[in-house]
């Protein structure tokens, strides 16, 4: 019976393995001299570019107001059924505004659908990746965790228009 | 018979037909604003604008009277083109409000938008603005910006609703509805005009945010107002019913329902409701479970003679409660005292839709069983009875009796026993030794019978503890078919109640009624085996729109 060719035959050296390892020993000597891209979290945090999906987060203007006009959309796109809007009248002109607004965080999946459809640019996705809960009730964000200030969406915001 | 040509095809119409009707009745569509079936032509919308062979110019299929050997084209480059301008002016001054607007997601402006709009506007200058929150009536909003000048609000008021008090004021670009000088929209019909208006510039003040149309389930079921018993939707979210809108029936309502029927027949089922039995236990209601209220209930009868008990059936409760409580009481405890309260306001009849009697099921009740035995006392003899305390125990199914008059609620007081079927708690139950929870209309199956003798169908649109959706086969919104049940919407504003004649008949069951009844198609069967009236008929035979039955003398109608 003729000896089988595998795909490819080790050489000498490499059935050897002492050429492989000081090869890959070279490799780390080497990474050590390069630049570090490891950082020391949660010391040291991360802080995303614009184009990252965070935890979504309602707009809040300067005057203190929420942007959303409770419309639903965003409600009603949510894939994973995470967001839970109701309505109310408010003497402002946009009309109407959420008395209630709850995002499940333990069903939402960053999908960023909610920020896409929305017509007033009112929810976007945050920089904010550190979600903690100890229970499941508190996975429920109202508009006390939601609620922004503009300042700190403003590069979302900025980003949104450039490329929604 | 003539014959015209639509799209295509040969189409055979009654001298008299507009286009737009022939099209209608045959499954082809012309989209229309302005046109309504139910009101006068008016065509100012320009919407259904068709062409028509050796016509020059497109004609409005709404005004246009079909004629023999007629060639319509509805989506010829000429109409498309047509419709697509009308778009285009539409919504030159419309808003985009649509985020904020109720009518979103039952908008025909919204949804010609998507089918025959060219997508896009090539208006470039300021909008014109008016007023957005105008309080037309006690119950309609007007948002001025949103009207596209239809004038369907307008001809409702004087055609159907007889109470001239809409019109237009202003020109062109400027013109808007307004009501008359010191009137307002108050009409007892006056809701209808949010069902009518194409857009959201009519909407319910009551339903205002409450939410999208997207969000919740409909059902089909009656008003139970009054005796009309008009066809209507239940919408419902979260297990909590927002709205009713009417559904047409050519026979009972045509397209439309009273505000007082739309507004205030529901709100009970949201509030206040008796949750799970109660039993009066050292002078105190008290919450008890249903097999110690039984027991308590089927002790008390016992203890008592048949004369000396009296049944009270419920021209709100179903034809099948109604049929339960009349077998309970002369078919196993030989009670001839049977009778139910009429509800009349006489006079209050308008000749439209509202009706003098103001139960939903007079008649039915009565079909059903609910009369006197012959020598048995009716409705006044119970009373009296109790008065002279002839009659120490009543079993009284789900109607406010001590609301009635003070006079009543102190005869109610002197009974030794009272049983009641309650979905809320009031002024009987307050007076009541057992409370068992009652299913409202919009929580089980049934019948009611309106005062034209017509039969039609309640359907459950709101769960109770002990019923899934999926598997009753109600209708489902969105976040009841995707959800699951441990979902915070499931579950939540589920009330423990039972359809009343499931309640007769377990009572009923430890006493010697030999009834086993599942669902309660099961028992309308049963009714429709010993029941003349209801003789061959079914929960499918009755259908979405009910039918006329064979009503004799004896059950007298009031309109």
């Amino acid at each position: 019976m003729p000896e089988k060719k595998r795909e490819k035959d080790l050489t000498i050296a490499e059935k050897l393995y002492i050429p492989e390892i000081v090869k890959g020993l070279g490799l780390t000597l080497k990474s050590m001299f390069r630049p570090k891209f490891t950082m020391e979290y949660p010391e040291v945090k991360f802080i995303p570019p614009a184009s990252y999906r965070g935890r979504p987060v309602l707009v809040q203007e300067e005057s203190g107001t929420e942007r959303c006009v409770a419309c639903g959309l965003c409600s009603r796109v949510c894939p994973s059924l995470a967001i839970e809007v109701q309505a109310s009248e408010t003497s402002l002109e946009k009309e109407r505004y959420p008395v209630k607004f709850e995002i499940n965080m333990l069903r939402c999946i960053f999908c960023g659908f909610c920020e896409e459809v929305c017509p007033e640019e009112a929810i976007v996705m945050s920089k904010d990746y550190e979600l903690v809960f100890r229970d499941r009730s508190e996975a429920i964000y109202g508009k006390d965790k939601l609620m922004v200030p503009i300042r700190q969406v403003e590069d979302r915001i900025e980003f949104l228009r450039n490329f929604k | 018979m003539p014959k015209i040509t639509i799209n295509g095809q040969e189409l055979e119409f009654k001298a008299g037909q507009t286009v737009i009707e022939v099209a209608r009745q045959n499954g082809i569509s012309v989209p229309h604003f302005c046109w309504h079936p139910a009101l006068s032509v008016s065509g100012n919308c320009r919407m259904c604008l068709v062409e028509i062979e050796k016509m020059p110019k497109l004609a409005i299929a709404c005004s246009t009277l079909a004629s023999d050997g007629m060639v319509v084209h509805v989506d010829s480059e000429k109409a498309v083109s047509a419709r697509n301008a009308v778009m285009e002016f539409l919504l030159i001054n419309h808003p985009l409000d649509c985020p904020v607007c109720d009518q979103a997601g039952e908008c025909k402006l919204q949804d010609y938008a998507y089918r025959y709009s060219s997508g896009e506007s090539r208006f470039e200058e300021e909008k014109q603005h008016n007023k957005k929150r105008v309080e037309l009536g006690p119950f309609v909003m007007f948002d001025a910006e949103r009207c596209i000048s239809c004038s369907r609000c307008i001809r409702f008021c004087d055609e159907i609703a007889g109470d001239k008090e809409l019109t237009f004021t202003k020109r062109g670009d400027r013109v808007t509805i307004s009501t008359y000088p010191g009137e307002e929209l108050d009409n007892p019909y006056s809701l209808n005009t949010t069902d009518i208006c194409p857009v959201g510039a009519l909407t319910s003040r009551d339903f205002r945010f409450k939410a999208r149309v997207w969000d919740m389930s409909k059902t089909n079921s009656i008003c139970t107002g009054c005796a009309r018993g008009c066809n209507d939707e239940i919408w419902v979210k979260n297990n909590i019913v927002l709205r009713l809108t009417p559904r047409f029936n050519k026979e009972v309502n045509s397209y439309w329902m009273c505000d007082e029927g739309r507004l205030n027949t529901f709100k009970f089922i949201n509030n206040q409701r008796v949750d799970g039995p109660h039993i009066r236990r050292n002078g105190q209601i008290v919450k008890t479970g249903y097999d110690e209220a039984v027991a308590f209930t089927v002790s008390q009868l016992k203890a008592y003679n048949p004369g000396e008990i009296a049944f009270l059936g419920s021209a709100f409760a179903s034809c099948e409660d109604n049929y339960m409580l009349a077998k309970l009481a002369k078919g196993t405890l030989h009670v001839k005292n049977i009778d139910f309260a009429r509800h009349l306001i006489p006079g209050s009849a308008d000749g439209i839709l509202i009706c003098d009697d103001k139960a939903p099921n007079s008649l039915g009740a009565e079909l059903s069983g609910v009369k006197p035995a012959p020598e048995g006392l009716n409705f006044e003899g119970i009373l009296e009875g109790i008065n002279s305390g002839k009659i120490k125990v009543l079993y009284c199914l789900e109607d406010d009796i001590a609301a009635m008059s003070p006079e009543y609620e102190n005869t109610l007081s002197k009974l030794d026993f009272l049983v009641v079927h309650a979905t809320n708690h009031n002024a009987t139950t307050v007076l009541a030794d057992v409370i068992f929870p009652a299913a409202a209309f919009a929580e089980k199956n049934g019948t009611m019978v309106n005062f034209q003798g017509r039969l039609q169908r309640l359907k459950p649109a709101v769960a109770t503890i002990d019923m899934d959706r999926s598997l009753e086969g109600m209708e489902m919104s969105r976040l009841d078919k995707f959800g699951t049940d441990f979902d915070k919407w499931a579950k939540k504003n589920r009330v423990d109640a039972r359809a009343s004649w499931k309640m007769l008949q377990t009572v009923g069951s430890l006493m010697g009624l030999k009834m086993k009844h599942q669902i309660s198609e099961e028992v309308f069967a049963d009714m429709a085996s010993c029941i003349e009236a209801f003789h061959g008929l079914d929960y499918d035979v009755i259908g979405e729109s009910g039918i006329k039955i064979k009503v004799n003398n004896t059950a007298k109608a009031t309109k």
